[in-house]
């Protein structure tokens, strides 16, 4: 029997301070026994626990493309107890991490189909991911149109600005970046919040087209109307929540909506299950 | 009891229909022998259900915590001098109340009661101050005097000090009762002895906080045992984790407690968790000369100070 | 049916011998309760008792529960890196078992022996645990067992059932680990047949001896928003005081915490059992919380024993009439008629036709 509890010893390779403010922190992270990548195997939109003795546990989306190896990424907002200690941990300290959890975006239904991918703030994580699988030489062609509409406070609260500007220079994928507001003269993409940019710069809905959505309650909310008038289906809308959790693997309890458990039947769930769900998220 | 019932009833749709208040909160009758349930009344239908019998004996100040908008509440000694301390504490204005004082001849220890009995007891009726207990193959009828819990059995405040209308005649105060004579036996061990006798007393604590939630005083918005950054005390059995919980709700209610018995009643486990805060009101009486929620224009002794207080670290 | 039959003697010295096999726990009292305790040499359970306070689901799953072992010394190979704790040395037998609390072990395990996890912990001492029940002949006002899937005398959950006939006792063995357990007590015994009639009078008056009951034949064919936007929760919730009481007492809860402990230079992750009724269960990092008030919490309680359990296995509700939660709860939250108030509950006209139990 395996020990579900039992994280894989990591070794922190690598942080990056990814926004101005340094509340958000890219950790890359290397397995201790090379075996347990392999058992590793993850796909985008899952998550991870990372482990922290002494301190505890904390859901992470997997931030880093299965498409990449050698290492896994998880970009990290500092706000609890085991977020702060994480942030003020060092290159070649040793930790845990437990995965991959949870279900990932449904690729096989997306295959095929025009994509159009709308993030706000620090939830882009799994949305790197995402992007970073199907620009993969191997993957493009399974995939339509892509569209990116990513919005953050300012440019320097934007994540991964490299690959941004990497991406929006492309030709098979159009990059809609923005952001709510800045002095900066030299900002060369949008200005504007994210409903707005997506009714401006979205593709209408058709059952060729799937959405996936990712960022604050504000701009889900917003956002919501704008893909209806669009004519995007709640079939082709698909979110992935966040709810207090522990276990990660549907045993602990504490994190279901109605029957579901975000960590296990989720996190992603297409707008059509949540309209079925409690509103307890 | 059943004049008690009817007088609350009559007040309490008096008051929804006029208009005083949006809501009367008192108890309606249990599923259970010995169990009444807290309830509101906002129809002159609901308030029907209210009743009044030596059950009631959780603490109702507790429920009006932060409350909006104008209610009734019903009242006997010990809730109304924790109405007091809400009101001092701000968590609730005088003058969004309208209290109904409950003069009180003390509630039934319900613990006291079914360890009486081997098997279980299926109805328990009262007349006057006759209780009768019947089962399954037994029927007995005992004093009240015998059967009272143990706060009610020393309480000298059965009157509410604070009331807008009472439901019945002021009832003669408990005089010559030793209210702290449970704590002589304690008070005369050894620390090693204290230390076992508490080991003992906590060691069936689930940490359900029953305790700590039935009483009026533990409206923290956090509990110090809930907060994680620092965190203070360790959340599992362990017994010194448990002791802490125990010991510092205590204190946090020293000056404060009003000895209304909720927290004991509540304790699913049965265990005297008075002895703490019995203690507390011992000392609060002999150093400041004070018992908790008698005065709307009194603060507690531990939260003022005074230029001439006796103790020199404060200057 | 085989039964064995056992005089008072013999079933003590079984006991007796089974503690060489299995560690033994059975009801003892404690204080003014009976509760679950692992018997000393000797030692022997205690048989009059309607059912012990707290259920016996702390034998398989501790209120609190040492999962690992950390250093958090720099200088050790093994710095910072989680460490397994066995939980089971040795096969356990749990003698006394209500049918009621015996049920509750194959509800829980539901949860934590999954097809895509086993919660090792849990799954290891569930396997290594004979269950010893003992029939119901006397049954308490709070018990509707038999409207929750078992009854005085229900075998589900068990590998023996002992029925008790004033000093003689019958053991029925239902699965292959009580019938060794029967040989390690060293029960041989079969008993004449006409016994089997008389067992069965006995379980008929045990049956009628349970009074209250609820209905839950309707809560499958409502839909989980339809009651949970029910009207009556708020009001039904107003005296509840958010303890942990229901939960804990509850054999059939199964929430847990999972925490670190830290002293000096090594630590412990353990868990312990946790409670839907606490504000914290829920309470995110940011603040937020998707059940910010009582009544919210309130009513997942009762959606997950008795709707999302329901609708998530299709196996009944989670819930198996012990009737603790009735008992103990402070303020008289009453499982039984709010399960009357679900089950009954008209989504169309919004009212519910049955308002108690």
């Amino acid at each position: 029997m395996q020990n579900p509890y039992l994280p894989y010893p990591v070794r922190i390779d690598e942080i990056i301070t990814e926004t101005e403010d340094k509340s958000l922190k890219t950790f890359k992270f290397v397995f201790l026994n090379p075996a347990d990548e392999e058992k590793f195997a993850y796909e985008s939109g899952q998550f991870g626990e990372l482990s922290i003795p002494g301190m505890g546990e904390i859901p992470i989306g997997i931030a880093s493309s299965p498409m990449e190896k050698g290492f896994i990424k998880f970009t990290v907002f500092k706000t609890g107890k085991v977020t702060s200690y994480l942030h003020a941990m060092k290159v070649g300290d040793i930790m845990g991490i437990r995965g991959p959890l949870g279900k990932p975006y449904p690729w096989e239904t997306l295959e095929g189909k025009n994509i159009i991918i709308i993030g706000g703030g620090f939830a882009f994580t799994t949305l790197r991911s995402s992007i970073i699988s199907m620009l993969d030489p191997d993957n493009r062609s399974k995939f339509k149109d892509i569209h990116v509409i990513y919005g953050a406070r300012s440019p320097g609260m934007l994540l991964y600005k490299d690959e941004l500007s990497a991406w929006a220079e492309r030709d098979d994928i159009n990059m809609h970046i923005t952001i709510d507001g800045t002095d900066d003269p030299d900002w060369k993409y949008l200005t504007g919040f994210v409903p707005t940019i997506t009714e401006q710069k979205a593709p209408p809905g058709n059952e060729d087209t799937y959405a996936i959505v990712c960022g604050p309650p504000i701009m889900i909310k917003f956002t919501q109307p704008v893909l209806d008038n669009l004519g995007y289906s709640h079939d082709n809308i698909i979110m992935s929540l966040e709810n207090r959790m522990k276990c990660g693997i549907g045993i602990c309890g504490r994190c279901n909506i109605g029957k579901d458990f975000v960590c296990k039947d989720g996190p992603v769930f297409t707008l059509s299950q949540l309209n079925n769900m409690p509103k307890e998220y | 009891m059943t004049d008690y019932t009817d007088k609350i009833k009559e007040i309490a749709k008096r008051v929804l229909t006029e208009g005083k208040v949006e809501m009367v909160i008192g108890f309606r009758k249990g599923t259970l022998p010995m169990m009444n349930q807290p309830h509101y009344a906002t129809s002159a239908e609901s308030a029907n259900e209210l009743i009044w019998d030596s059950n009631c004996s959780l603490n109702l100040a507790n429920y009006l915590t932060d409350k909006k908008g104008k209610i009734g509440i019903v009242a006997k000694g010990c809730d109304s001098r924790n109405i007091v301390t809400h009101v001092i504490e701000n968590k609730i204005k005088r003058d969004q109340l309208y209290i109904i004082g409950v003069p009180c001849t003390g509630m039934l220890d319900h613990y006291k009661i079914n360890s009486m009995f081997d098997s279980e007891i299926l109805k328990v009726e009262e007349s006057g101050d006759k209780i009768t207990i019947t089962g399954n193959g037994f029927s007995e009828t005992k004093s009240k005097q015998e059967l009272l819990a143990e706060n009610c059995a020393v309480c000298t405040h059965r009157n509410p000090v604070e009331y807008d209308e009472l439901a019945g005649d002021l009832v003669e105060e408990q005089k010559d009762v030793d209210q702290y004579a449970s704590l002589t036996k304690v008070e005369s061990m050894s620390a090693d002895e204290k230390w076992n006798y508490f080991e003992d007393l906590l060691s069936s604590c689930i940490r359900c906080y029953a305790c700590r939630n039935a009483c009026p005083l533990c409206y923290c918005p956090t509990c110090f045992v809930d907060e994680s950054r620092p965190q203070w005390v360790g959340k599992s059995q362990d017994p010194t984790d448990v002791k802490t919980f125990h010991l510092l709700r205590a204190y946090h209610c020293a000056g404060r407690c009003t000895d209304c018995g909720a927290c004991e009643r509540a304790c699913p486990m049965g265990i005297k968790v008075r002895e703490f805060t019995k203690k507390l009101n011992k000392d609060c009486l002999e150093l400041y000369g004070w018992e908790a929620g008698l005065s709307l224009d009194e603060r507690p002794p531990l939260d003022t100070f005074k230029t001439d207080d006796p103790d020199e670290f404060i200057k | 049916m085989k039964l064995i039959k056992i005089d008072r003697q013999s079933l003590n010295d079984g006991i007796e011998k089974a503690k060489s096999a299995y560690r033994v726990f059975g009801p003892v009292k404690e204080k003014n309760d009976h509760e679950f305790k692992l018997l000393e040499k000797s030692e022997m359970p205690d048989l009059d008792f309607q059912n012990t306070r707290l259920s016996p689901k702390s034998i398989i799953y501790p209120q609190s529960q040492v999962m690992f072992t950390y250093s958090l010394d720099e200088s050790k190979d093994d710095w910072r890196i989680m460490k397994e704790v066995e939980n089971v040395k040795s096969p356990m037998a749990i003698f006394g078992v209500r049918p009621c609390d015996a049920l509750a072990f194959p509800i829980v395990r539901r949860n934590f022996d999954t097809p895509d996890y086993q919660d090792t912990y849990w799954v290891k001492a569930y396997e290594a645990t004979t269950f010893v029940g003992l029939a119901c002949i006397d049954a308490c006002g709070t018990c509707f067992c038999t409207s929750a899937g078992t009854g005085p005398f229900g075998e589900e959950g068990l590998d023996v059932l002992i029925i008790a006939d004033g000093d003689d006792f019958y053991a029925k063995p239902i699965t292959a680990k009580g019938e060794s357990f029967i040989q390690t007590a060293g029960w041989t015994v079969e008993a004449e047949s006409s016994v089997a009639s008389k067992i069965d009078q006995l379980k008929t008056a045990a049956e009628s001896s349970i009074t209250s009951s609820v209905s839950t034949d309707k809560l499958k064919n409502k839909t989980i928003l339809e009651l949970y936007d029910a009207p009556f929760w708020e009001k039904e919730a107003f005296s509840c005081i958010n303890c942990g009481t229901c939960t804990y007492v509850c054999p059939t809860c199964w929430c847990f915490d999972v925490q670190d402990e830290t002293h000096g230079k090594s630590g412990i992750r353990m868990r312990n059992w946790d409670s839907c009724m606490f504000p914290l269960f829920t309470h995110h990092a940011s603040g937020h919380n998707p059940r910010n008030v009582k009544y919210e919490r309130l009513r997942q309680r009762f959606m997950h024993k008795l709707k999302y359990y329901v609708d998530k296995y299709d196996n009944g509700i989670q819930c198996v009439g012990c009737g603790r939660c009735i008992r103990l709860c402070p303020v008289n939250i009453d499982i039984r008629s709010i399960c009357n108030k679900m089950n009954s509950f008209d989504a169309k006209n919004n009212v519910c036709e049955a308002t108690s139990s």
